[in-house]
């Protein structure tokens, strides 16, 4: 009964809006408008957050990252030019949190080196890891090619590399990169195995860490080349000379640019963080670390990102609001022309809710057909974005039915009051009503 | 009464209506203004009423308040056994539909509509079924002598025709009375004699027919005159 009767209504809403076909498309415009650019900047806002998001997961969620820093500058102590500075993570850093810390599952030690591989006559700039065997567990990078490093490769301080997809590119262009030699200032690395690229400098930009020490001095995308730590230790020691402006040249010794240690689970992250800064603190009397939690950062992200995502969406929920006044106004004009009408209907039996079902059905067809509309052309933007604003979008499932749900509140909620007064007019004096 | 159909029959002693000391006032400011006072008015099943009075002498009002459209100030409307006064606004609705059929001077035809589709507004409100409703248009259009114009707009109509489809709605719902506020008004005297035709053809099958009008031609077709004079019946002969 009630849905035989709501499709008669329907019909009759219908064939109305279809009389006055400028006024109801002009009308839907608002909403159309005012849906699609809550999708788009739903979509716009949830692509950089789940960009962002992606960056810091790569650099894993359980992993505790201590950079090497470079302290703030002495004033001259000496008066030399040339003065040797130490600072920075140690070997011993690295011991003492496996001794001291019971809940760290994998401590990785690296050295970060930027500098140019050559292949042939090409060369291309790159930062070299070195790094020990069991550093594929604090990255999801997957191993693509051949094998990653060995302890046995530790151990002999073999003249191997791993590459990652980026230098495999960019190197070897058709060649299979297994076995062919590379040269890294004036020795030679057998590739041995090729992973994934998780473009660390990328992630490590995102962290805002971008100043620290030597290890990015190549700039931020750059590939990576997987090299035994002992074989780094030996080949490039740990002394790094920097010309730096008048002044000349400055020696510096750094022994470790990265620690990353990995605990068991996500809860432990926190805590343990305190305990590593403690203990770093004790030994290192200059201000020279870093300590990086991707977890915090994660959820530092998520935040920003969802008040950023909530301005957008008040902005484009503006421009609805401004649409749903649009279409009470055309109600209320339409009501006020159709007074005659509703005076005929109600002396025929037509009830006061026969009335208001009239023209709320009206409404919400326009709303209904408008956030349909919009959600076409809602999904429409995020993809020219990305086509040609390189942006990264994503539209969820979610964004769609609260688009849908907000045209439908729109439609209820703005053809209330307009239903409403029509179906309050006093039946004689709309039959009056010229 | 809701949820229940109206009940057609007569259960008061062949009365289609009866009003005692029916009264209604407006409040204009401080001031009440008494449209109607007093009003006794027992009107029998097939009869044939004619109103007539000046104007402002309360007919529209008294039409209104037979049609349902409008609640008595005081008094009593007996309209086939149930209290108009006290009925709530839905049942009005309902009242209206089901037994009264209106006839108005301007037709007040929907104009988006065609000539089925207005006939059929009253059988909507009623819950009719879509086809039912269809079917029952067409043989009054028909009835009336707009069986060829279906399809037609009330904008493409003669006023005779549309007043023809406007009584054509009134008979949608097989009602007890017909109200006709001057149905000949807006007509030349050609269509105007037509119309009455048709009514008297209603009046002749059973309906109640009741008629505002200053034709003085209708009067004297009608069974009885009523006549109002500010607000009250001057003249009303003992119904047969």
């Amino acid at each position: 009964m009630f849905l035989f009767r709501f499709k008669r209504t329907a019909k009759l809403g219908l064939k109305s809006l279809w009389m006055h076909k400028l006024r109801s498309s002009l009308t839907t415009l608002g909403i159309i408008f005012g849906v699609s650019s809550v999708i788009a900047m739903l979509a716009i806002g949830e692509g950089a957050s789940q960009e962002a998001q992606a960056q810091i997961a790569r650099l894993g969620s359980q992993n505790i990252i201590i950079k090497t820093a470079k302290p703030p500058e002495e004033q001259d102590v000496s008066g030399q030019d040339e003065s040797m500075r130490e600072y920075g993570l140690t070997y011993a850093d690295a011991e003492r949190f496996r001794n001291s810390i019971p809940n760290v599952e994998v401590i990785v030690p690296s050295r970060l080196i930027p500098q140019q591989a050559w292949y042939r006559n090409r060369k291309v700039a790159i930062e070299i890891v070195g790094t020990v065997p069991w550093y594929p567990e604090i990255t999801p990078a997957q191993i693509k090619l051949g094998r990653f490093l060995t302890s046995i490769d530790l151990h002999h301080k073999q003249s191997i590399c791993v590459v990652d997809e980026k230098v495999v590119d960019e190197l070897f262009l058709f060649d299979d990169p297994l076995g062919q030699d590379i040269k890294l200032q004036s020795d030679y690395y057998r590739v041995v195995g090729v992973v994934q690229s998780q473009s660390r400098g990328e992630a490590a930009e995102a962290l805002g860490g971008g100043d620290s020490a030597e290890g990015k001095g190549q700039g931020a995308n750059v590939g990576n080349i997987y090299i035994p730590l002992t074989t780094v230790k030996n080949r490039f020691g740990e002394i790094s000379i920097q010309f730096s402006g008048s002044s000349g040249r400055s020696v510096e010794r750094v022994e470790l640019q990265e620690i990353t240690v990995k605990v068991g689970s996500v809860d432990e992250v926190l805590p343990t963080r305190d305990t590593l800064e403690t203990l770093l603190d004790r030994f290192h009397k200059k201000n020279d670390y870093q300590v990086i939690v991707p977890l915090e950062l994660l959820k530092q992200a998520k935040a920003t990102q969802r008040i950023f995502s909530i301005v957008l969406g008040s902005i484009a929920a503006i421009s609805l609001l401004v649409g749903g006044i649009g279409i009470m106004n055309i109600m209320l004009a339409t009501v006020s022309e159709r007074t005659r009408e509703i005076g005929i209907r109600r002396a025929l039996g037509a009830k006061k809710r026969d009335i208001i079902m009239q023209f709320l059905s009206e409404t919400l067809m326009l709303t209904l057909l408008g956030g349909i509309l919009g959600i076409s052309l809602g999904s429409f933007i995020p993809y020219m974005v990305q086509q040609f604003g390189k942006m990264p979008t994503v539209i969820t499932g979610e964004s769609l039915l609260l688009a849908f749900g907000i045209s439908a509140g729109i439609g209820v909620i703005f053809g209330l009051y307009p239903a409403y007064r029509a179906a309050n007019m006093d039946p004689i004096e709309s039959l009056r009503h010229e | 009464m809701r949820d229940r159909d109206v009940d057609k029959t007569n259960k008061t002693n062949g009365q289609a209506l009866r009003m005692d000391r029916l009264c209604k006032s407006y409040q204009l400011g401080s001031m009440e203004l008494k449209v109607l006072r007093d009003i006794d008015l027992t009107i029998n099943n097939g009869e044939y009423i004619a109103i007539m009075g000046p104007s402002g002498s309360g007919k529209s009002t008294l039409l209104n308040m037979i049609g349902c459209l409008d609640r008595p100030t005081s008094g009593d409307y007996w309209l086939g056994g149930e209290n108009v006064a006290l009925l709530e606004d839905d049942d009005l609705s309902l009242i209206r539909g089901a037994r009264i059929g209106f006839v108005f001077q301007s037709f007040n035809l929907i104009s988006q509509l065609n000539v089925v589709e207005n006939i059929e507004v009253p059988m909507y409100y009623q819950g009719c079924s879509e086809r039912e409703s269809e079917q029952r248009a067409k043989k009054l259009a028909d009835m009336v002598g707009l069986g060829d114009r279906l399809k037609h707009r009330p904008t493409e109509l003669s006023g005779g025709q549309q007043q023809r489809v406007a009584i054509a709605r009134s008979l949608a719902n097989d009602p007890l009375i017909i109200l006709a506020d001057e149905p000949t008004g807006n007509l030349d005297s050609e269509s105007g004699a037509e119309i009455l035709k048709i009514l008297d053809r209603l009046h002749n099958e059973g309906k109640t027919l009741i008629v505002v009008t200053h034709d003085p031609g209708i009067a004297k077709t009608a069974g009885r005159l009523v006549e109002l004079f500010d607000g009250r019946i001057k003249r009303q002969p003992k119904s047969e």
